[in-house]
């Protein structure tokens, strides 16, 4: 095979002298008509090989006429034609060479060419070569899509020959690593496969990983001494790697011993057994535990009436007389010690980027805790006033951008109209909020919390009323669709990098607002002591009211940003309430470098408890809670405590 | 003592009149036992209804009175309900499953009936094994037991952990939320062992009891009424004397009671596990009336409307409560159930279902900025009037 591949790569670079030459394509495929009119798997390759060396540039069309059952021949001459059926139900006939229309036929003067699954799956095999080489860069990558999905060693050669004509760095990149890969997996020569593996050896790529695992597959060999071949480790039975039932299994399917009576088993021969209400003298009513039946059981074997039961004991003589064997399917020691090695080093990076790219998770989950928070730090924080309504402000700035993008068609557009409208609507209910509810309870904080919990079910059902209860979507613009993959593994959702980045841009505005702005000033002069701002004629309605309307403006915009990933539904708000809450109380109340501490810290316990049990997310969030009420006990103020007079009480 | 305890508190021995009364006429009106006006279903709301009237004292004696507003009561509750249900879950699936095997030809191992009532109750997880949690779910007398302890040391442990933290106000209510929230997170999943989101099923069917449904509504209704009595003269015993006056002391100026060297801490921790408790006791009630439990029950906000009933009813006064609770929860099943007639405006019609939320909310929002005593402020200025008159 090997031999017959060089010739073809040799006939296939000379190929401008073989077309010079005047064969055709009817005279290479008569001289193969035998093998093609036998259509054999076994006996094709020869055939194929031939027409694929005859260097012709019509063979690439002839052997897809034939992988497609176009191909007939017509039986007065035994010329092969490519035959398409005409709606009289005659064929025409053209010419494999020029595609010229030669005639028409019937059917009954012609036979069709069917190649079975085998012979078309060498046929593919063949045409991989022309589709190498194909002027269309697109097809080229098409091909080599199709030999990763399929490698087999045939491939091998024809990959290789076309490696240095490749003129696009893209695909030749490609064909590169393919080209190593197949190397590693089905080259004949030990060496050079040992050369490919240690050279890529650490790589991160999922195709390396899953070219290494079949070299490193093992099988479990039963044999009293080691057995010729590469063998990977020796298992002991009882071991957690091999328990004693699993050994004493292999050694039953093996048949080299003898089956273990279930209690199915033992059931099934005690009822069959019954005769007069007794088995083997035992009353049938006595039978119901399990000690019962086992002495009725070994009564039935003492009367030949059943198969003995296999004990412990017989069961540690049988494991006691074999010894088991891992063995590689590959042979060679040198490669599988090569691949062991190499995959080692992958699975060290590759960990250490799981770890990357769940640092990188944590982040993401920080900043949308830190957004949903951040208009809380301004009411809450800020202000001391508990505004259980504002999970709706997220879900009210939400609807606002699905109502956007209703009106507004393209994504990007209705993104930006809706983010300042979000912050309007949202403002403008925080505003009418406070002037109606929360200044007329400022004193008595556990009222606020209840009256904005009334607030809270009523918004919350309004939103049911109007939108309904399935959910609605807010789309991003195309722009923030896909992913940054920063290698294999390694990858982050460019929303989630806008959602950051918005985040950041939050925090820079709040310090902002309130170290460099009048209202900024005034706020924290009021809330630090309002009869005092007050005699400084700063008026503390006024202020109380724009101060609320900004973290309710803010928890708008948030919306908008929640709702591009999360689905917009009427009680989205409430999913982010309690863990706003927290984020708040556990950064420490008052301080927004303590908001962005506490969702750092909340996001980064999360996933990392997530990872450490990552099938139970839910569970992550109660672990996350007892947490945070240990937290507590240690740092009642937060992690970062107002000190001094603004701590207040 | 027990004497000039009721005769200085007038309105616990109204309290229980009304509460006798009304067990006795529900009784003589049921299917079960009397002339059949009143629906066994409708039997099993009354006597649900109590047992939330139950908890609605609870929470009034934590709130009203010690001035601490948890929002995690319900989380009590629910844990006492799925206590006895792991019971009656059991326990009837034994029977079945026994009754089902001794049709076979050998009699059933007990390994064989536990293997049986494992896959019962737990194939809906996709698990056959008993977890952990069930290891007493065959004892009537421990999960009974359990519905006290249960919830009674979770509040010990969690109050001891908040109050010598000095958590106060808003700040304990998020944290009671948060614990409630976690709590039912925890319930959500399948390995918490108690059958997930799937909750417990089947409770109204007391194993080895063959009386009818409309029968066994009563002995619960009876039940209910009876541990509601029981609660209210506990609770109204407890506020009446020296601890209810530091309590009360508490919830004014926490601060003063400290420096007058009571341990607020302990009088705190000493209420939120007895209301802990009782909460458990009335959900162990409540669940085998509703006939199912699942983990939405704990969901946080269950236990905020048990604060607006409570918010509603009247704090501070405990008949308040229990109005608060049974007025707003039948008002609520009405509304919700459709019963109550749609309004046209012409150009669009009011439906309750959808709109009885709204309502709700925005009456609550009134109810605490208008009448902070809720509808018990009425009977106050009632008394007041009359006593004016009489002056």
């Amino acid at each position: 095979m090997k031999t017959l591949l060089l010739a073809l790569c040799f006939a296939l670079s000379f190929s401008s002298w073989a077309s010079a030459q005047t064969h055709l394509v009817q005279d290479v495929l008569q001289s193969q008509r035998t093998l093609i009119e036998e259509s054999s798997r076994n006996t094709i390759g020869p055939a194929i090989d031939a027409l694929v060396a005859s260097g012709l540039p019509q063979m690439q069309t002839v052997l897809e006429v034939w992988q497609a059952k176009d191909m007939w021949q017509r039986k007065a001459d035994g010329l092969f034609f490519r035959a398409t059926k005409n709606a009289d139900g005659m064929y025409t006939l053209r010419s494999l060479d020029t595609g010229a229309e030669v005639s028409t036929a019937a059917s009954t003067d012609l036979s069709q060419l069917k190649p079975n699954s085998g012979v078309r799956a060498m046929i593919a095999t063949a045409l991989v070569q022309f589709q190498l080489s194909d002027p269309d860069p697109v097809k080229r990558a098409d091909a080599l899509v199709s030999i990763s999905r399929d490698p087999g060693a045939a491939l091998l050669a024809p990959l290789r020959a076309y490696i240095t004509a490749e003129t696009d760095e893209g695909i030749l990149a490609r064909k590169t690593r393919l080209e190593r890969l197949m190397t590693m997996a089905y080259d004949s020569d030990v060496a050079s496969r040992v050369a490919a593996i240690d050279q890529m050896s650490g790589d991160l790529g999922v195709d390396f990983r899953a070219t290494l695992n079949p070299i490193l597959t093992t099988t479990r060999v039963i044999s009293q001494t080691p057995p010729e071949a590469n063998i990977a480790q020796e298992v002991i039975a009882g071991s957690d790697a091999l328990t004693r039932e699993l050994a004493y299994a292999l050694l039953v399917a093996a048949g080299d011993a003898p089956v273990e009576i279930s209690k199915e088993a033992r059931d099934t021969a005690l009822q069959a057994n019954i005769e007069g209400g007794r088995i083997a003298g035992f009353p049938v009513a006595q039978l119901s535990t399990e000690a019962a039946r086992d002495e009725a059981y070994d009564a039935l074997v003492s009367g030949n009436l059943a198969a003995p039961r296999v004990t412990s004991a017989d069961i540690d003589a049988s494991l006691a007389n074999v010894r088991f064997f891992d063995v590689y399917t590959e042979p060679s020691q040198v490669v599988t010690a090569a691949a062991e090695a190499a995959l080692a080093a992958s699975e060290t990076r590759v960990a250490i980027s799981q770890a990357a790219d769940l640092g990188l998770d944590a982040l993401s989950l920080a900043s949308i805790y830190f957004l949903a928070a951040i208009g809380l730090a301004i009411t809450f924080g800020v202000m001391g006033v508990i505004n259980m309504a504002h999970g709706e402000f997220i879900m009210m700035g939400a609807y606002t951008g699905y109502v956007v993008q209703l009106f507004v068609p393209n994504h990007t557009a209705s993104i930006l109209i809706a983010v300042p409208l979000a912050f309007a609507v949202t403002f403008a209910a925080g505003v009418a909020l406070e002037r109606l509810v929360v200044r007329w309870l400022y004193h008595r904080p556990l009222e606020t919390l209840l009256a904005t919990f009334g607030v809270s079910i009523a918004l919350q059902q309004l939103a049911k009323n109007i939108f309904g209860t399935q959910a609605r979507p807010l789309t991003a613009p195309a722009w923030l669709d896909g992913a940054w993959a920063i290698n294999d593994v390694v990858s982050i959702s460019y929303i989630r990098i806008a959602i950051f980045i918005l985040a950041l841009l939050f925090f820079a505005l709040f310090v902002f607002i309130m170290k460099r702005t009048r209202l900024g000033l005034e706020t924290r002069a009021v809330t630090q002591n309002p009869r005092m701002a007050a005699s400084m004629g700063i008026n503390p309605d006024r202020v109380n009211m724009l101060t609320f309307g900004l973290g309710s403006g803010i928890a708008g915009i948030a919306g908008v940003a929640i709702g591009l990933f999360a689905k917009v539904t009427s009680e989205m708000g409430s999913d982010y309430i309690v863990q706003s809450f927290m984020t708040v109380v556990v950064g420490g109340v008052g301080n927004i470098w303590g908001t962005l501490a506490g969702a750092a810290m909340i996001g980064g316990f999360q996933k990392g408890i997530e990872f450490l049990n990552p099938s139970n997310t839910l569970a992550a969030q109660s672990y996350m809670i007892i947490f945070i009420i240990i937290f507590i006990q240690f740092r009642p103020r937060g992690i970062i405590a107002l000190k001094g007079r603004a701590a207040g009480d | 003592m027990n004497k000039s305890f009721i005769a200085r508190n007038p309105s616990v021995l109204i309290f229980l009149s009304i509460l006798a009364l009304f067990t006795l006429v529900v009784t003589v009106l049921s299917e079960g036992f009397g002339v059949g006006v009143i629906s066994t279903s409708f039997v099993k709301v009354l006597g649900k209804t109590l047992c939330l009237c139950l908890i609605a004292i609870a929470m009034d004696l934590i709130w009203g009175y010690a001035g601490i507003l948890s929002l995690g009561h319900f989380a009590f509750f629910g844990l006492g309900g799925y206590m006895i249900g792991m019971w009656l879950m059991y326990e009837r699936t034994r029977q079945i499953v026994v009754g089902s095997l001794s049709e076979g030809v050998l009699p059933p191992t007990p390994e064989e009936i536990t293997a049986g009532i494992g896959n019962q109750i737990f194939g809906v997880v996709g698990s056959s094994e008993f977890p952990l949690v069930w290891a007493f779910a065959d004892s009537l007398v421990l999960q009974l037991v359990f519905v006290l302890a249960v919830p009674g040391v979770l509040a010990l442990v969690f109050g001891w952990l908040a109050f010598r933290s000095r958590v106060t106000g808003v700040y304990l209510s998020i944290l009671t939320q948060a614990m409630t929230l976690g709590l039912s997170l925890y319930l959500f999943q399948n390995a918490s062992g108690l059958r997930g989101n799937n909750g417990l099923s089947g409770l109204q069917n007391l194993p080895g009891v063959t009386a009818p449904q409309s029968v066994v509504s009563l002995w619960f209704f009876w039940a209910s009424a009876l541990a509601l009595g029981l609660g209210y003269l506990l609770i109204a015993w407890v506020v009446s004397g020296k601890f209810g006056s530091v309590i009360r002391g508490i919830r004014d100026n926490e601060a003063r009671v400290r420096f007058l060297g009571y341990s607020v801490e302990t009088y705190k921790l000493a209420v939120f596990t007895l209301t802990a408790c009782i909460s458990g006791i009335a959900g162990a009630l409540y669940y085998p009336q509703a006939g199912i439990i699942n983990p939405a029950e704990v969901a946080p906000i269950a236990s905020i409307y048990l604060a607006v009933w409570v918010a509603i009813g009247g704090r501070g006064r405990l008949y308040g409560a229990v109005i608060g609770a049974a007025f707003v929860s039948l008002v609520s099943s009405w509304f919700t159930g459709g019963q109550a007639p749609d309004v046209s405006l012409g150009f669009y019609t009011v439906k309750w279902v959808d709109w009885w939320l709204v309502l709700l909310g925005l009456s609550f929002v009134f109810v605490t900025l208008y009448a902070p005593n809720g509808i018990g402020g009425l009977i106050d200025l009632f008394k007041r009037k009359r006593k004016e008159t009489d002056a």
